[in-house]
């Protein structure tokens, strides 16, 4: 795939230092995320500000997540990829039976209503999920992280 | 246990789970009856294969048979043809296979080829001389069905600004139905002197309708009611009892929306259906299977539906497909992102 950055020179901050956790329940959807790759920049997605502590609410006892994260432009076309990373990754850490919301932070994305609306549709994330590209693009996002 | 209401006695039990699908089932078809053969259904699924399931003499079910060297991708959808011999299958790999029943197996005899991407949705008319196909490319195709398994597309319909997610015929007329992404319904039939179809009618929200993608669709047994389910969380019943191609003084056409479910659900529903006794099922993203029946005691603002019984955790996950057998109307099978079809039995109810 060639494809132009979109947003050629992002904001990159500090890692936060993160105490380890003792138990399993303490595994959650933050070091879950925190160790995705951005699709187009070598920085995890906490690094560029797209995720944030405050992006994550997991209620373990309805068994529900909400991811909500910040686009580093208001076009991303990024988005929608970054937001099916987030679902492969959650749907790797927790349980299959947790139902998963990705949103993007209101007012961060131009087309927030139709992002949001593609990225909780089952039916085209399914669809996303098997088309090669995409699924390469996504690979990359969740295996090449962590500098 | 069933949280029914009303003090009655209604239970929704669990007969049998089938397990075979190593990935989330889509979408699940009973078989028309047959003179002398026991109930079959069929399912389909991520895992890219078609199972068909028959009840034995024992009373049992089983898995007869897998079809799972056509479809190169996941099997959104299936449908048996009204004599039941044919099966067709609709694929994310762009095609809609047609498989015929040669006594215990099944031939793919024909693959219908012309959507750009995903197909979603396969439905027969009545008549079985006619099928329908949409999917991702915003289009409805309908094919004429021919002798020696040919299968030629008569019309592709573009109306839709998203995804088709289902189409669905009435069950007498050679009207059809589809629902879509773009929150929208349309009803589609054919012009009489020039044999091209059209659009004839649009139900959007402007039309008491939907505010969110409408997932499916079902018609009561005559035909005369339309239920609808969306990712609004609701379901919407329409009185389709008025012939849709006659020209309406109303705004919003001859179908008319006349009462919103709402309340009940608090995820994505993604499946309907109506049983031919009047109860209607769903299944929602709450992992849950809900029964709703007509309220016949209060009728002064128009016709209102309650819920008879909520099956809490009917499924491990989403629940993707319910289905009322067509002879038995007590047995409902159901399909789920956790990959396995349970079949119900539903009891209790005084007809």
């Amino acid at each position: 795939m060639t494809l132009g950055l979109i947003n050629a020179n992002p904001i990159v901050h500090a890692k936060r230092e993160r105490v380890a956790r003792a138990t399993v329940e303490d595994f959650n959807a933050e070091d879950a995320v925190d160790a995705l790759g951005d699709p187009e920049h070598p920085y995890s997605l906490e690094q560029l500000s797209v995720l944030s502590e405050e992006s994550i609410t997991v209620d373990e006892k309805l068994g529900r997540i909400l991811i909500t994260f910040t686009p580093t432009v208001q076009h991303c076309s990024m988005a929608t990829v970054i937001g099916l990373c987030l679902r492969v990754k959650l749907i790797q850490c927790f349980p299959p039976h947790y139902k998963v919301d990705i949103n993007v932070s209101p007012g961060s994305h131009a087309n927030e209503e139709s992002v949001n609306k593609q990225l909780n549709d089952k039916e085209r994330v399914a669809a996303a999920l098997e088309n090669p590209n995409l699924r390469q693009l996504v690979d990359e996002c969740l295996y090449s992280n962590e500098l | 246990m069933d949280s029914s209401l009303d003090g009655c006695d209604v239970e929704l039990r669990e007969l049998q789970r089938l397990e075979g699908h190593t990935d989330r089932v889509w979408s699940l078809s009973w078989a028309p009856p047959l003179a002398g053969s026991p109930p079959m259904l069929a399912s389909c699924s991520g895992d890219k294969s078609v199972r068909i399931w028959q009840q034995t003499p024992s009373g049992v079910w089983d898995c007869k048979a897998v079809l799972d060297e056509t479809h190169t991708r996941t099997v959104r959808s299936c449908a048996w043809s009204p004599s039941g011999k044919m099966l067709a299958t609709a694929s994310f790999d762009a095609t809609t296979a047609i498989w015929e029943r040669v006594g215990s197996d099944f031939d793919c005899v024909a693959t219908l080829e012309g959507h750009e991407n995903e197909v979603k949705s396969v439905a027969w008319s009545a008549s079985g001389m006619l099928l329908a196909t949409c999917g991702r490319d915003k289009s409805v195709w309908i094919w004429e069905v021919q002798p020696g398994n040919e299968f030629e597309c008569v019309s592709v319909l573009q109306g839709h600004t998203q995804d088709v997610k289902m189409v669905q015929w009435h069950p007498s007329a050679d009207v059809l139905v589809s629902v879509s992404y773009d929150n929208s319904i349309k009803v589609w039939a054919e012009d009489g002197d020039s044999d091209d179809w059209h659009c004839i009618q649009t139900l959007g929200e402007s039309c008491c309708g939907h505010s969110s993608t409408v997932w499916a669709l079902s018609f009561n047994s005559t035909g005369d009611r339309m239920v609808t389910c969306s990712d609004d969380l609701t379901l919407k019943i329409w009185d389709t009892s008025d012939n849709p191609s006659q020209t309406s003084s109303g705004r919003c056409g001859s179908w008319k929306h006349l009462c919103t479910l709402s309340g009940y659900h608090d995820r994505t529903v993604f499946s309907v259906h109506w049983s031919s006794t009047g109860i209607i099922a769903s299944g929602a993203a709450d992992d849950a299977i809900r029964l709703f029946i007509e309220n016949k005691d209060s009728s002064i603002d128009g016709p209102s539906y309650k819920l008879l019984l909520k099956k809490e955790k009917a499924h491990d996950m989403d629940v993707n497909s319910v289905q009322w057998n067509p002879k038995e109307p007590e047995l409902l099978a159901s399909a789920s992102d956790d990959g396995t079809i349970k079949i119900w039995r539903l009891s209790g109810i005084s007809s």
